[in-house]
């Protein structure tokens, strides 16, 4: 590196590896050094988990060397690692869920006194630890009881008591609000003014230009840049991830044209979900996309299971301008209403099951001709939705749990979609997931609407709910704060409607934490 | 990196899967075994023996294999069944004096066993699913429940089935169908109806969805409750048609009746490659489970190689050892 003259704190020279026969990493070359922090992007599926848990001792490089301080090391595991000051945080966190916080962040290298735990120190620390993140839970508190942004500043101070030098985050940011991030950044600036070297990565450029020094790009397994981030635009990073030209994320919008007699898709009135939201109220055509916004807490995603029977709630609904009672998932279903949920890993999919069994899922009934299931007609399925879809698997058989999080979206999307339902509420589209796949789902959404379907987009991406709805709904504390068409769909109304502000100087407010 | 879309990938290579094979492989082998060290192994009299013996375990352990799948444990077959016999004679003795000694009264016992099972299995799921109590606590209760209240209606003792009732009942474990005993026959069909339910039948897809992860099937519009529940009841039911063979046999029930059936029965499922904590179930595997551990007993009874004392012992190395052969098939 051209501006380092001292070796770097950790460093990847040659480094291949290989799973059986498929080779996931070609030739890598990366320097991380002291003191700066260092951005990894690429698609899913690009290489870079594989690449950190080599860094950081999880997995042994196939060939190729680490070099420590300019010295060779092999990682016998994590532990070696995190004993030369290599610390890894995971995108799943490696939390006792039934332990205390402090007890967390001290697990496997707990202060004594002679053979007894030293608790007052170690509760001392874990305070100290987490005020210094800005974190105030209380430290005796069960780790399940914590909100997920608490679980990730307690993965961070678990990092920062074992006197990280060289501190790994796997999409540190996919968890947090924006005000959230804001302190994590706070949190990498000032490691870095210790001297800590930083790698992370991240599927939101603006951070990636925002807080890193050095951006390296990888797809397919090689490392197609490596650049300062000043010298890099976001649209640069993401055709250099793409390896093509994005011409426009979002597909053009156009509601196409209806009968006005025609009565709406969907009417919701009085939708009151106890504890979560309250008078939702909304309409909802065909061919139209109607995004809902708002921060996290505002009631999106509880408001939605609601509706389609997943929580107890209340409401008049109208189907085709008939009344329905939506108390399951699966009278919602039978009334061509689908909900797509955010939580794919834990509610979309069977991990441990193959695509076939999860495809069918949602729509079994259509598979049941009487009494058995028509494994033909699913296999033909299947092979319909790997095509419609684009889903990439290694071959027909594999656990859904090893997809990429992109494939494993497009099977989500295939699954809600086989029950043909006229509806579709589609909860974080693209949460985690890379920008290809993510245009390739925003143009799927833009088809349901053409062949015309009514399509709800809940997301907490500013730019997703934007670039997506004809019309925009924001919640704020369980209600509805506001509506917004055409040209009103902008960042700025949408989050004054979010956080409830009414001058200027508190958006503005805003905007600088964000 | 070449990525293939799976589509276009159809040439389906079959892989023999040791994992899957294992306990196939394992039964063949404990057959040779047993061929070889006597020549009376083979003979129509101990295959036949040692088949009737393991279908009452066989028939609830098809049963059990669809409540693990779905993510559950049942403790409480083995009282229950003693329960359900118990029960069943009871009821029939109770008809004898007004109904003398027909086909009626034990038809009439038939039906009083699968009621009782199905009620018993009924109450388990009712209290699991619908009360959220852990399925390892409720059949805990209940296996101290119905084993006290066999003991109890016994007073203590064994209760024995009418003598003529016995001498018209008795046919139905010891004959049978062009030479193949009624358990067998029993036993085979719940195996190859269980089999099919299973692999076939969205009850079977949806069991191992539940036990795969709870909240998926939730969210994709699976009756959860409903499916846990009739997994019970079919496990009772069951439990109903293991005791309907089984009181023949003896004629009586008394307070050691089925004990410590739940444990074969849970490890039968174990070894056929079911795994405990649920989401993917084989009944044919279990099938497998079944005869390798009554195939192990009968060795040792046959040959003097090693004490049949020992037979405990072994059974639990073979449990331990399936438990590591499913871990190194999570592993990849």
């Amino acid at each position: 590196m051209e501006s380092s003259s001292a070796p770097a704190a950790l460093a990847l020279s040659r480094v291949t590896r290989s799973f059986g026969p498929v080779q996931i990493l070609f030739d890598i070359d990366l320097e991380l050094v002291a003191g700066e922090v260092h951005a990894l992007i690429g698609e899913n599926g690009a290489g870079k988990s594989t690449m950190m848990k080599i860094l950081s001792g999880y997995l042994a490089a196939s060939s190729g060397t680490i070099l420590l301080d300019g010295r060779t090391v092999t990682f016998a595991d994590s532990e070696a690692a995190e004993n030369a000051g290599v610390v890894m945080i995971h995108q799943e966190f490696n939390l006792a869920g039934q332990l205390s916080v402090e007890e967390n962040i001290f697990l496997g290298r707990e202060l004594r006194r002679g053979p007894f735990l030293d608790k007052p120190a170690m509760r001392e620390q874990a305070r100290a630890l987490l005020d210094q993140l800005e974190c105030h839970v209380d430290v005796r508190t069960r780790l399940d009881a914590i909100s997920v942004p608490d679980k990730q500043m307690v993965e961070i101070a678990k990092a920062l008591s074992r006197q990280a030098r060289v501190l790994i985050m796997d999409e540190p940011t996919a968890v947090l609000t924006s005000r959230e991030a804001a302190v994590l950044f706070r949190q990498v600036e000032r490691l870095k003014a210790s001297g800590v070297a930083l790698l992370f990565t991240s599927h939101k450029l603006d951070e990636v230009k925002g807080i890193s020094d050095r951006v390296t790009v990888m797809r397919d397994g090689h490392v197609v840049a490596a650049a300062p981030t000043h010298s890099m635009t976001e649209d640069g990073m993401a055709e250099a991830m793409v390896g093509r030209e994005l011409s426009g994320l979002f597909p053009a919008k156009g509601r196409a044209d209806r009968d006005a007699n025609e009565p709406p898709a969907l009417s919701v009135r009085a939708l009151q979900v106890p504890g979560f939201a309250r008078d939702i109220a909304f309409e909802l055509h065909r061919g139209e996309v109607l995004g809902i916004a708002g921060l996290i807490g505002s009631g999106r995603t509880e408001a939605m299971e609601g509706l389609v029977g997943l929580r107890p709630a209340t409401a008049e609904v109208l189907v085709d301008g008939n009344p329905v009672t939506l108390s399951s998932l699966s009278r919602s279903r039978d009334a061509g209403i689908a909900y797509l949920t955010e939580d794919r890993k834990e509610r979309g999919l069977l991990l441990n099951q193959g695509m076939r069994e999860n495809l069918t899922l949602l729509a079994l009934k259509r598979f049941d001709s009487g009494l058995l299931i028509d494994r033909k007609a699913e296999a033909a399925s299947l092979e319909k939705a790997v095509k419609e879809f684009d889903i990439r698997a290694p071959h027909p058989d594999v656990l859904v749990g090893n997809l990429s999080g992109g494939n494993q979206q497009k099977l989500l999307i295939a699954k809600t979609l086989l029950a043909e339902p006229d509806v579709v509420i589609i909860d974080e589209p693209t949460r985690g997931i890379d920008i290809g796949t993510k245009q390739q789902i925003y143009e799927f959404i833009r088809a349901l609407t053409r062949a015309g379907k009514a399509i709800i987009v809940v997301s907490s991406e500013m730019s997703e709910v934007i670039g997506l709805a004809d019309r925009v709904l924001v919640m704020r504390g369980g209600r509805i704060a506001g509506v917004l068409e055409g040209e009103e769909i902008a960042e700025r109304p949408i989050v004054r409607l979010a956080m409830g502000l009414s001058d200027e100087h508190n958006t503005d407010a805003f905007e600088e934490a964000s | 990196m070449s990525r293939t879309a799976a589509g276009t990938t159809t040439s389906a290579r079959w892989v023999p899967n040791f994992h899957v094979l294992g306990p196939l492989l394992a039964l063949v082998a404990l057959i040779a075994l047993g061929a070889s060290l006597n020549s009376n192994f083979l003979s129509y009299g101990n295959v036949t023996n040692v088949l009737a013996r393991s279908a009452f375990i066989g028939i609830i352990a098809v049963g059990m294999t669809f409540v693990i799948t779905s993510g559950g444990l049942d403790l409480s077959v083995g009282s229950m069944a003693a329960f359900v016999a118990g029960l069943m004679i009871l009821v029939m003795n109770a008809l004898v004096p007004s109904m003398g000694v027909s086909v009626w009264v034990i038809l009439i016992g038939v039906a009083t066993a699968l009621v009782a099972g199905l009620a018993a299995g009924l109450l388990n799921g009712f209290l699991i699913t619908r009360l959220g109590i852990e399925a390892f606590i409720v059949t805990l209760g209940s296996m101290g429940i119905y084993r006290s209240l066999v003991t109890w209606i016994a007073d203590g003792g064994t209760l024995s089935l009418d003598f003529g009732l016995r001498q018209l009942y008795r046919p139905v474990y010891y004959d049978g169908l062009f030479g193949v005993a009624w358990p067998i026959i029993v036993f085979a069909l719940v195996a190859i109806a269980g089999e099919i339910v299973m692999r076939f039948t969205a009850f079977g897809r949806h069991c191992a969805a539940i036990g795969s992860n709870e909240q998926v099937a939730r969210y994709s519009a699976v009756h959860v409750g409903r499916v846990r529940i009739a997994t019970y009841i079919l496990l009772g039911m069951l439990v109903g048609v293991a005791t309907i063979m089984y009181v023949p046999r003896l004629g009586s029930a008394s307070s050691s009746t089925g004990v410590l059936w739940e444990l074969e029965a849970i490890a039968a499922v174990i070894i056929g490659g079911t795994v405990l904590k649920g989401g993917s179930g084989r009944v044919w595997g279990t099938v497998v489970g079944v005869l390798i551990l009554s195939l192990i007993g009968n060795i040792l009874n046959l040959a003097s190689l090693v004490s049949p004392y020992l037979n405990g012992a072994i059974q639990g190395v073979i449990i331990i050892l399936a438990v590591v052969l499913q871990r190194d098939r999570q592993a990849d």
